[in-house]
This record gives C-alpha cells, sequence and structure tokens, in this order.
C-alpha cells in the first residue's frame, strides 16, 4: 500500500479498519470507541449544562448577578450561606442549654440530668481549648500549672470561687485580678543559703518529713517572721491570699527538698490569664462547672465534697 | 396451536415446538444483542408449587409491614421494623439493639448454612422457588401472559407490526410491570418507619427524602431485573451460581434428563414401535416452558435455576404417549450413571457433606437460641478515664473517674442500685441529680444512660499499682443484676 493511499484498509489480523495513514511503517487501527462509553460521555455533557442552569459557574461577572460577582444558577445555590445558615442552627441549638444555664446553681446543675450533660460536654469543649494547654486537657496540671482533679484549691475550690479566677485570672491584666506575690527570699537576697535550708526543713516537718532537730527549730523561726503572715503560723496557707498548704501531700512546684528550696529561692509567680472579655457569661459558667465537677470542687460552706 | 401442521405433530394431541435453546452457552454470543425467551405456561405438579410459594413470598414481603404488635406505650406498635432514626431492630417479641448486631449475623450464617444443606440435598431448590428474581419474574411473565397470550401468541405479536391492538397490550403489560415495581419499592421503605402513617406522608409528599430514593431505586429495579432482564441476572450479575458449583455434587437431586432413558432421542409416530430408541420425542417442550431459555437434556448447566417446570412439561407429553413419566426428574447424576449400567438407584441423604451443614446448622441454631434465651434487659459498661489515669488527693488518697453506662432495654423505667465490689474502704460518688446516690439509680424506659462515678481509695488502703474492681448494677425490684469490671489505678510503686 502506497503512502498517500486514502481508500480504507481492513487490517488483517484483528479486522479492524485503519485510519488510512501510515508513519515510519506503523499504522493505526481505528477501534471505535466503545458504545457505554460514548453514552457516559454523552450523559456527562448534558449533566455539564443542567449543573451549569442550575449551580453558581461563571465567576468574575459583577452586576450580571446582582449584588454577587458570579451567576448564581437557578438554584441559588451558595455554601456560604450554608454554612452561615448551619452556624446560626448550631447556636439556637446551644441557646437552649446555655438559657437554662444563665442563673443556674451549681446544685441545680448538678440535679438537673439534662443540663448536667451540657454542661460536661459544653464545658469541656471550651476547657480543651483553652485551658487544656497548660492545665493538661484531662485537667491534670504540670508542675506550676495546678491539678483541677484534685482537692486542692490555691484561691479557692467553690463554684463561685472557681468562677471568679476564671473571670479575673490570676496575677493577670484584669484590674480585679486575683494577686499576692511571695518574695524571691534567695534571689534577692533576703535569707541566706543556709537559713533557706533551715526554712525547708522546717516546712517539709510540716508535712511530716523529719530532719535535724536543730535545723527545723532555727527554720521555724525565720518561717514565723518570713512566711507566717501569708502560709499561717500552722502552715495550712490562706486562700484569700493564694497561700497554698504546706502541710499536705500536695506540691504544685514538687516537694523534694531541692525543688522547695529553688522555689522559696525565686519565689514563683504563676499567671492565668482573666477570660472575663474572651468567654461569654455562660460559657465561664459552664466551664467553671465543668472544672467544679472533675471530682474536686468544694461545697461554698463545708469542706471538700470530692473527698 | 392452531397453526400447527400436521408435519409437527409428534402424536395426537402433541405439539411439537420449533423452541431453540438461546440461553444455552453454546448460542449465546457474548457482545450478540439478547434473544428473547418465551416461556410456555406449563401445568404440573411443579408449577403449582411454584403457585403457592409465589403467593406466600409475596403476601409475606407486602403484608408484614401492617401486621401490630402491641410493646406497650411510647413504643412502636409495627411488628417487624428497622427503626434507624432510633437504632433499633424490633422482631414481633424481639427488640435489637445496635450493639447486637450479632443476632442478625447469626441468622444470616443460619440462612447460609441452610442454604448450604439444601443445595447439597436438592440442588438450587433456592433458585428456581424462592428467590426473589425467581418469584418476581414468574410474577411479571403472569402479567405478560395476561396481555399478550401464551407463547405462540407473544411471539407472533413481537414479530407483528405496530398497531393499536399490539400498543395497547405492550402498554398495558408495562403499566402493570410498574405498579408491581412501585408497589415492591413501596412496601420496602414501610419496613423503616412506620407503615401507615409512610403510606400517608408518602403519598402527602412529606415522607423522608430517603423513603423517595429508595422507592425510586427499588421501582427500578424492580420493572428492570424481573421485566426486561430476567435470565440475564441469573446467568450473568448473580455469584450463586457459581458458588452452586461447589455446594452440588454427584449425590445432590437436580432436575435431570434421564439420558438412559431419553436417547436415542427423535419423533414418533403414534404406530410405531418403541423398541430400539429412546422415550424423548423430541417435542421441545421442554425449552418451550423454560423461563432460562435451555436444554435441560444438555445436561446440568450454570444457567440452570432448577424449577422443575421441564419436568411439567415432559410428564404432560409422557403421559400423552404412553410412556412412564419422569423423564426429566428430580435425580442425581450417580443414579443417572447408574441407570446406564443397568443398576439400582441409591440416594445417600446421610453423608459427610450433608452432616457437617446439618451439625454446623444444629450448633449455630442452639447457640442462637441460647443468646435469645438468656438475652437479659439490663446492661452494664464501664469506662475508666484516662487522663488524668488518676488523681492524688491532699491526704494521699486516690481518686479514679469512671463513665458507667447503664442500658435499660426494658420498656419501664427502673430504679437500680450500683455497688463496687472491691476494697471496702472504697468510696462511691455518683455525679448527676440528688437521688443518685449509690442505693438509687434511676433509668428510664428504653434507654442507655451514662453516669460519672468518682471512686476514692484512702491512701492506707494503697497496695500495689492498681486493684481489681467490678461495678454491679441490680435491678431493686426483679433482681437482674449486671457486670463490668475494671481497675483502680493507684499510682503507687
Amino acid at each position: 500500500m502506497s503512502e498517500h493511499d486514502e481508500t480504507r484498509e481492513t487490517d488483517a489480523h484483528s479486522g479492524t479498519e485503519t485510519t488510512g495513514h501510515e508513519w515510519d511503517g506503523i499504522k493505526e487501527l481505528d477501534t471505535p470507541l466503545p458504545r457505554w462509553w460514548l453514552y457516559i460521555f454523552y450523559a456527562s455533557c448534558v449533566w455539564a449544562v443542567i449543573y451549569w442552569v442550575l449551580m453558581p459557574a461563571w465567576p468574575a461577572l459583577p452586576g450580571l448577578a446582582g449584588e454577587t460577582d458570579h451567576t448564581r444558577g437557578l438554584r441559588n445555590h451558595s455554601e456560604r450561606a450554608n454554612v452561615a445558615e448551619a452556624l446560626d442552627a448550631l447556636a439556637e441549638q446551644r441557646a437552649v442549654g446555655f438559657a437554662a444555664l444563665e442563673g443556674a446553681s451549681i446544685g441545680e446543675i448538678e440535679n438537673d440530668p439534662e443540663l448536667l450533660g451540657f454542661v460536661l460536654a459544653a464545658g469541656e469543649t471550651v476547657f480543651r481549648d483553652r485551658c487544656g494547654t497548660c492545665h493538661g486537657v484531662g485537667g491534670q496540671g504540670f508542675v506550676g500549672y495546678p491539678n483541677l482533679n484534685d482537692d486542692v484549691w490555691l484561691w479557692g475550690g467553690s463554684y463561685d470561687d472557681i468562677r471568679h479566677t476564671l473571670q479575673v485570672g490570676i496575677r493577670s491584666e484584669h484590674p480585679d485580678t486575683r494577686f499576692s506575690q511571695m518574695p524571691a527570699f534567695g534571689r534577692d537576697e533576703l535569707l541566706s543559703r543556709a537559713e533557706i535550708g533551715e526554712v525547708t526543713d522546717y516546712v517539709l516537718s510540716l508535712s511530716g518529713t523529719s530532719a535535724d532537730a536543730g535545723a527545723i527549730s532555727r527554720g521555724q523561726a525565720i518561717y514565723d517572721s518570713q512566711c507566717a503572715s501569708c502560709h499561717m503560723a500552722d502552715g495550712r496557707g490562706d486562700r484569700a491570699q493564694g497561700a497554698p498548704s504546706l502541710t499536705d501531700q500536695d506540691w504544685l512546684y514538687g516537694g523534694s527538698r531541692e525543688q522547695i528550696m529553688a522555689s522559696i529561692h525565686r519565689g514563683p509567680y504563676g499567671v492565668m490569664p482573666a477570660w472575663e472579655d474572651r468567654l461569654e457569661e455562660t460559657t465561664l459558667d459552664a466551664l467553671a462547672a465543668y472544672v467544679f465537677l472533675r471530682g474536686g470542687g468544694e461545697d461554698a460552706t463545708a469542706g471538700p465534697t470530692g473527698q | 396451536m392452531s397453526n400447527a401442521t400436521p408435519k409437527n405433530m409428534a402424536a395426537p394431541g402433541i405439539s411439537r415446538s420449533k423452541a431453540e435453546a438461546v440461553n444455552a452457552a453454546d448460542t449465546r454470543e457474548l457482545y450478540k444483542k439478547r434473544e428473547p425467551i418465551y416461556p410456555k405456561l406449563a401445568h404440573g405438579k411443579f408449577r403449582f408449587v411454584k403457585w403457592v410459594i409465589m403467593a406466600l413470598a409475596l403476601g409475606v414481603y407486602y403484608l408484614i409491614p401492617f401486621l401490630r404488635w402491641d410493646r406497650g406505650p411510647g413504643a412502636p406498635d409495627q411488628a417487624v421494623l428497622v427503626d434507624f432514626a432510633h437504632g433499633r431492630f424490633y422482631f414481633f417479641f424481639l427488640e435489637i439493639w445496635p450493639q447486637e448486631i450479632y443476632y442478625v449475623t447469626g441468622l444470616l450464617i443460619m440462612a447460609a448454612l441452610g442454604l448450604f444443606l439444601a443445595s447439597a440435598l436438592f440442588g438450587r431448590v433456592w433458585c428456581g422457588y424462592a428467590c426473589p428474581q425467581t418469584v418476581w419474574t414468574d410474577l411479571f411473565i403472569m402479567v405478560e401472559r395476561m396481555f399478550e397470550g401464551d407463547r405462540n401468541a407473544r411471539m407472533k405479536l413481537d414479530r407483528a407490526p405496530w398497531s393499536l391492538n399490539k400498543a395497547w397490550r405492550k402498554v398495558g403489560k408495562h403499566a402493570i410491570w410498574l405498579i408491581i415495581a412501585f408497589a415492591t419499592g413501596g412496601a420496602w421503605i414501610l419496613y423503616f418507619h412506620d407503615a401507615w402513617d409512610t403510606l400517608a406522608n408518602f403519598f402527602a409528599g412529606t415522607a423522608a427524602p430517603s423513603s423517595y430514593v429508595f422507592a425510586g431505586v427499588l421501582t427500578f429495579t424492580t420493572y428492570t431485573l424481573a421485566g426486561t432482564m430476567r435470565e440475564q441476572v441469573c446467568t450473568y450479575m448473580c455469584p450463586w451460581p457459581r458458588i452452586q458449583a461447589a455446594m452440588t455434587d454427584r449425590d445432590a437431586l437436580n432436575v435431570t434428563y434421564r439420558i438412559d432413558r431419553g436417547e436415542p432421542r427423535g419423533a414418533h409416530k403414534k404406530t410405531e414401535s418403541w423398541d430400539n430408541r429412546g422415550d424423548c420425542i423430541d417435542c421441545k417442550q421442554c425449552i418451550a416452558v423454560c423461563p432460562m431459555g435451555i436444554d435441560i437434556r444438555d445436561g446440568a448447566q450454570l444457567e440452570c435455576i432448577q424449577c422443575g417446570l421441564c419436568i411439567d412439561a415432559c410428564d404432560d407429553i409422557m403421559g400423552k404417549v404412553g410412556r412412564p413419566t419422569g423423564l426429566i426428574t428430580y435425580e442425581t447424576d450417580d443414579n443417572v450413571d447408574r441407570f446406564v449400567r443397568g443398576e439400582k438407584p441409591r440416594y445417600p441423604f446421610i453423608r459427610p457433606r450433608t452432616m457437617v451443614y446439618a451439625v454446623s446448622l444444629a450448633i449455630v441454631s442452639a447457640l442462637m437460641l441460647g443468646a435469645l434465651v438468656t438475652r437479659t434487659h439490663l446492661e452494664l459498661n464501664s469506662q475508666r478515664d484516662r487522663n488524668p489515669n488518676y488523681v492524688r488527693l491532699s491526704d494521699g488518697a486516690v481518686r479514679n473517674g469512671y463513665t458507667v453506662n447503664v442500658i435499660n432495654k426494658a420498656n419501664a423505667p427502673r430504679v437500680m442500685e450500683l455497688a463496687v465490689e472491691g476494697d471496702p474502704a472504697i468510696g462511691v460518688r455518683i455525679l448527676g441529680a440528688a437521688d443518685m446516690t449509690p442505693d438509687r439509680i434511676e433509668i428510664g424506659p428504653d434507654r442507655s444512660q451514662d453516669y460519672v462515678v468518682y471512686l476514692t481509695l484512702p491512701g492506707a488502703a494503697i497496695d500495689g499499682p492498681s486493684e481489681d474492681i467490678a461495678f454491679v448494677v441490680t435491678d431493686r425490684e426483679t433482681g437482674e443484676t449486671a457486670r463490668s469490671s475494671s481497675v483502680l489505678i493507684t499510682g503507687a510503686e
């Protein structure tokens, strides 16, 4: 067959027509597309037109489609509007729970299974977002960041105390923030290294760790003049000043002799932000209730309820 | 057959058909358009059995959603209901929760074993009699016959040019098909919501969108699968004919052409002798009645659904020519070989294969029955908080938090006691409504409820890194209990 022959030839081996062209001795079979493929292709073309008519299609056409800069399609579909609508619906759905929460006491919250479920769910979400970074998502705390599950509270563990702490923060920029400052006895050279050692021995003895009797009695003298005004003469601390009890097993900055000495040396200055301007009032309610119900919440009047 | 010529007469009153086995593997071509099959109406015991099973199967399918079953106030009163919205499956006295899906699994295993056993004994009885594809196709062919007549009339009508007569018959047939198909799809959705409500909502246009989608999809599939695709579903789409090859054996009863009796086949005049020839007069009635479009005389084949209609057709003919019936019959491959050798048949229904299936079926049934009988209406699950793992309190005690989930499957509210097994020193506190004390947990009817429980172990009682504990709830009235074991992590070395 010559190179420029226009007639169709049929390939003897496959029985299929060739395209009639030859390139360097290679001929191409003119295999038709499968019917099913063609039908799907045609259906896709039809679908494209339908979709174009129904849905937003042409961008950057200012003025052509009202206020938007693209065609809106017959369905006037807008993913952005859908999201806004979904968010509104969500807010509306949550509003029911938050409305019930407004003005409810912790007792009322605990006694209403529905409200309790809502508070635990809403509070957990906010806690993980806002508080987990420092206190851990389970509220277990780290050195310098209190464990919120236990029964030890620096500034009070009642629902109202917790809520107030959340509102104003600790040593934050809030004008009414909870504030106190422990002197950096070592760094500011208020006490010598030996004196810090002796007062540490005394502090350890408050929670039952024995040391040299002489050191303890010398330490007690220093304690009475330097520490007792905040931590109280018996070492039980003072929540009004955020001064922790030194008599229990819980040590925010570590309970070894070295760690306690280090704390006295530098004077811990833990900071927690105020959440008043960042969270809704009812969100604060839910968050406070959630923290309270982690197990360590205290009755406003009686002692710890969390055992 | 009014236009039959004497040439076509095998014996007085017996028509010979020019039927061709259009769906036999030899005549079928992969890219050829489907040759229509015009099954002739058969008469006989297998046709009768098929009518009865069809009526039963369709009756069950269409009417069950309307059966009522009183479960008391607040619970649906539909006897069989798959309630996806609330995660319940109701089956008469049974109410299955999502986590009890193993009942359905067990039912499916039983169905599979039952099918295996039936196949080992009687071949493809499922395909021939009970499969929805068979039942609905049979129904659609019945409608076709009502509008267009039997085999020959239908073939003639299809060959004829379009006329008013042809048009109304075709339109009528497809209309009835669509109505049946719609009723099939429509009945399906009744299993998922209250049947009467769904009916009212469906036609008022207020039913769930999914109802319309499923009704539409099943209308379409019923219409196409039973109306236009028919035997192609069994031949090309269904995996069962392939599985069947592994299920049947030489001792299974299958619809079989008795080659020992039939051959050599050929036309027979009434006056001729039956010596030195087979009983098959080659009238091809077995092909004419076959809904699958095959020739059973070609032997066992994948396309055969073993409906037995060729047995009816052949028995009819054998009666007329005065030969014994059963030229086509339920017989085993092994016995056909025995007949050829002149031996007596044997029917070893009890053999290792059938025994394994039967015993497996019995075991699974017994397990299912046992699970069903011992099923409780109370369930308890507990999950210990992992973050934090444990909380050390200022006095040296250790507290663990748990989420305890109590499921009340009864349709009445219940009051229960929650006890903790383990060290008696453990203090229990349940977070929740004021009267949720260990002595008194209230849970509503048909509910699953989570409780936050704090367990505190005093420091003096701690020995070892963890203690085994268990939660136990007890129904105060019935004494029914449920238990869930867990541990209390102390954090000690």
